[in-house]
């Protein structure tokens, strides 16, 4: 299964890639001088304060914002600014979406088979192939034929996952994939990204699951004020926090849980 | 009545006749411009400024200039002055005059309709098309504008009922429409003046009804469940 993703790797260097990246909204410096790479089969979980900028920093990486200054590189390949070459690097890039945003007037199925037909024009019997793996895959193959308004929260968001990864992209972005979902569907949710990170997915997970950062990720990254303030291992980020910052975040995190 | 019934028998066929020009006025100048304000919604939600300002130049302009002088300008004008002739009949290219006429002022309005879809339409979902990797059109076909369309049923229903109407504003540039026939009628039988009013108003108030009840349903039945 681990090959199942990595297959179109190009280039052992690495697969996300941001040198010097700033961007301001207006006054605000939202990121500040970020460099982060992000290698093969490594999953990075950001955490941050609420305004950080870790949504920005997530969705410059696709392109959804626009950056200022600096490079954005997807396995060696520099971000295009638009057109087909945007769209064709995009498609190497899975984005799950806080609020799930399945297309709403399609089924499930039409969901996650749109882009392997529309955008890698591959035949319909196959993608419904394909997509019904992914579906078995995330736990809803039963649901196929519905709406997404019909499933429940957690079930939508593990078909937004099934139908990123039809696309077989090379890394997959989480911003905030469970922070949307009843506290009963936030486990079924992080089962699935955790099984995801076991087969080598490459992940970039914005997240407030500390548990998920803990069992997962191979580094944390902590932001404060647009800049990448600290990283390290999950062990060393939790037990030994070095900034001021991130000890006033975890510090607050345990006594509001 | 007997005078009415005699108003039937001198204009029966006529009236059907100029009534029937109304609908296909309005079946014709339907198409093109519902075709046409799709391409300019499409513009007008376009990454591309100058599509965009070209959408928002046609909408302003032609939502802004009484259909009936677009009409006359379409007869004295492009008829008149650059002796246009779309057909060899002369009965017909005044019609086709009157169809352009028609269809490139409604559709302001169906552009504007199908804008007011699109801002149904949450941003998320034009972003989750950008991240499978669609660009701007395909995305727009495939995922934005059939859920902004169902999201425009009503509005674009009142763009068609008002179309259906305005045909008779077709009478400005020449073609034998209903209301044309209506003033001969008045001033050739005055004694049924009521009774002619009450009858073209009845013709419109047959088809207009059971299409805003048709609207209607449809806007149910097609709403996207988010
Ligand atoms: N379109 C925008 N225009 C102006 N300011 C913006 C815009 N989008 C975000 N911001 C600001 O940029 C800052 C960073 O936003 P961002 O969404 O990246 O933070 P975040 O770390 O994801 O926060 P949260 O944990 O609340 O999701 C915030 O202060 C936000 O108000
Ligand atoms: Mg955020």
């Amino acid at each position: 299964m681990k090959s199942d993703h990595q297959a179109q790797a190009s280039s052992d260097g690495p697969i996300v890639e941001l040198r010097g990246v700033n961007k301001h909204y207006g006054a605000l410096h939202v990121l500040n001088d970020i460099n982060l790479q992000v290698t093969k089969g490594e999953v990075v979980v950001i955490l941050g304060p609420s305004g950080s900028g870790k949504s920005t920093l997530c969705r410059a990486i696709n392109r959804l914002e626009t950056i200022d200054d600096g490079t954005i590189t997807i396995d060696g390949k520099v971000l295009p600014e638009e057109g087909k070459a945007l769209a064709m690097l995009r498609a190497d890039v899975g984005m799950v979406f806080q609020s799930f945003n399945l297309f709403a007037h399609k089924t499930i199925m039409e969901n996650v088979t749109l882009g392997p037909i529309k955008v890698k024009g591959m035949k319909k019997s196959e993608a419904d192939k394909v997509a019904m793996k992914l579906l078995e895959r995330v736990g809803v193959a039963n649901q196929a034929g519905k709406l997404p308004a019909q499933l429940s929260g957690g079930q939508q968001q593990r078909v937004a996952i099934a139908r990123a990864l039809a696309m077989r992209p090379k890394v997959m972005l989480f911003d905030e994939p469970t922070s949307a979902l009843d506290p009963e569907m936030i486990n079924e949710v992080l089962d699935t990204m955790v099984g995801l990170a076991k087969e080598g997915m490459t992940m970039l997970v914005v997240t407030h699951e500390m548990g998920f950062a803990r069992k997962a990720a191979d580094r944390v990254i902590f932001m404060a004020d647009g800049q990448i303030v600290e990283q390290a291992t999950p062990d060393e980020f939790f037990t030994n926090p070095k900034s001021a910052r991130a000890k006033d975040f975890l510090g607050k995190l345990i006594t509001n849980h | 009545m007997e005078g009415y019934l005699s108003l039937w028998d001198e204009y029966g066929a006529r009236i059907m006749e100029s009534f029937w020009a109304n609908l296909q006025l309005t079946f014709w100048a339907f198409l093109i411009s519902l075709v046409l304000g799709t391409l300019l919604a499409i513009m007008r939600i376009s990454p591309i400024p100058s599509l965009r300002a070209f959408g928002t130049a046609y909408v302003n302009i032609f939502r802004n200039t009484p259909l009936t002088i677009i009409m006359a300008f379409g007869v004295l004008v492009l008829f008149g002055v650059f002796k246009l002739q779309i057909s060899s009949d002369f009965n017909l290219n005044f019609f086709q005059i009157a169809i352009i006429g028609l269809s490139i002022y409604h559709a302001a309005f169906f552009c504007e309709a199908i804008r007011s879809g699109v801002n149904t339409v949450p941003l998320g979902q034009a972003e989750a098309a950008r991240a499978i990797g669609l660009s701007f059109l395909p995305a727009a076909q495939l995922v934005i504008l059939p859920q902004a369309f169902r999201g425009a049923i009503v509005p674009m229903g009142n763009v068609l009922i008002a179309l259906i109407k305005n045909t008779t504003v077709a009478l400005a540039g020449s073609v034998a429409e209903i209301s044309g026939l209506m003033k001969t009628m008045i001033e050739y039988r005055a004694d049924q003046g009521f009774l002619i009013f009450l009858t073209v108003a009845l013709m419109f108030v047959i088809i207009v009804v059971p299409i805003g009840l048709l609207v209607t349903w449809l806007s149910k039945k097609l709403a996207v469940a988010r």
